[in-house]
């Protein structure tokens, strides 16, 4: 099923796109196991998420984590710790 | 008590979101607001933000705020694009019929905000580096105090 992907602040510069509409294989089942088959994709993805600790996720505009299921979503992003106030 | 939501790339009026906060019939108003430092020759500040997720980010928090402690009003303003040092970047203020109350859920809203809502600062100094601003273990740890 077609997924928006969104990436934000340097996730978006290492991937070098604001976001995209992908259709993952039926085996990914999470969100970490989109990480792992967007790293398949290209050496910014490899880059972007080289280091998972600095990564965080949200399914439909929320928060949550990477063994979170995919089956449902229909936008994903990935983006930095956030920084506002 | 209805919040007032605020995300926008123009600045704001803090004495008029006070006075705003002033009529809604409370006996106490707290306000914060937040500014861009100019620290180590900083030249821009530019918030980068998840349009679609801060909108439902903020109106959780003002309802989670609402469920904690009885306001009279509530104002939360983030802005986002680039600033430069001195600009307004964030606002918050709630009115309550006493002060322990108003100045709880201001604080708590700060706290928050730093840490919930996805906003992204870069910064760009006058030898032309940018950089991302780490987010801040002290800020989680400010936060989580409140749970």
């Amino acid at each position: 099923m077609a997924v928006d992907i969104l990436y934000f602040a340097w996730v978006r510069e290492a991937i070098g796109k604001a976001g995209e509409t992908l259709d993952p294989p039926g085996t990914v089942e999470t969100i970490g196991g989109l990480i792992d088959w967007l790293e398949t994709r290209g050496d910014g993805y490899v880059q972007a998420f080289a280091d998972r600790s600095r990564v965080r996720a949200a399914a439909n505009q929320c928060f949550v984590a990477f063994d979170a299921p995919l089956a449902g979503v229909a936008e994903v992003a990935f983006f930095p710790p956030v920084t506002g106030g | 008590m209805s919040p007032r939501i605020c995300v926008q790339a123009e600045d704001f009026d803090g004495a008029a979101e006070i006075a705003r906060l002033e009529r809604a019939g409370g006996g106490a108003v707290a306000g914060f607001t937040g500014l861009v430092r100019g620290d180590g020759g900083l030249v821009t500040l530019e918030l980068e933000h998840y349009p679609a997720m801060t909108q439902t980010a903020l109106s959780a928090l003002a309802k989670s705020i609402a469920r904690r402690w009885p306001l009279a009003g509530l104002t939360l303003i983030h802005r986002f694009g680039k600033l430069v040092p001195g600009d307004r970047i964030v606002f918050v203020g709630a009115a309550s019929a006493h002060r322990h109350e108003a100045i709880a859920a201001m604080h708590f809203a700060i706290d928050w905000l730093k840490t919930d809502a996805p906003f992204w600062k870069c910064e760009t100094f006058s030898d032309g580096r940018q950089r991302w601003i780490d987010a801040s273990r002290a800020d989680a740890e400010r936060r989580d105090r409140w749970s």
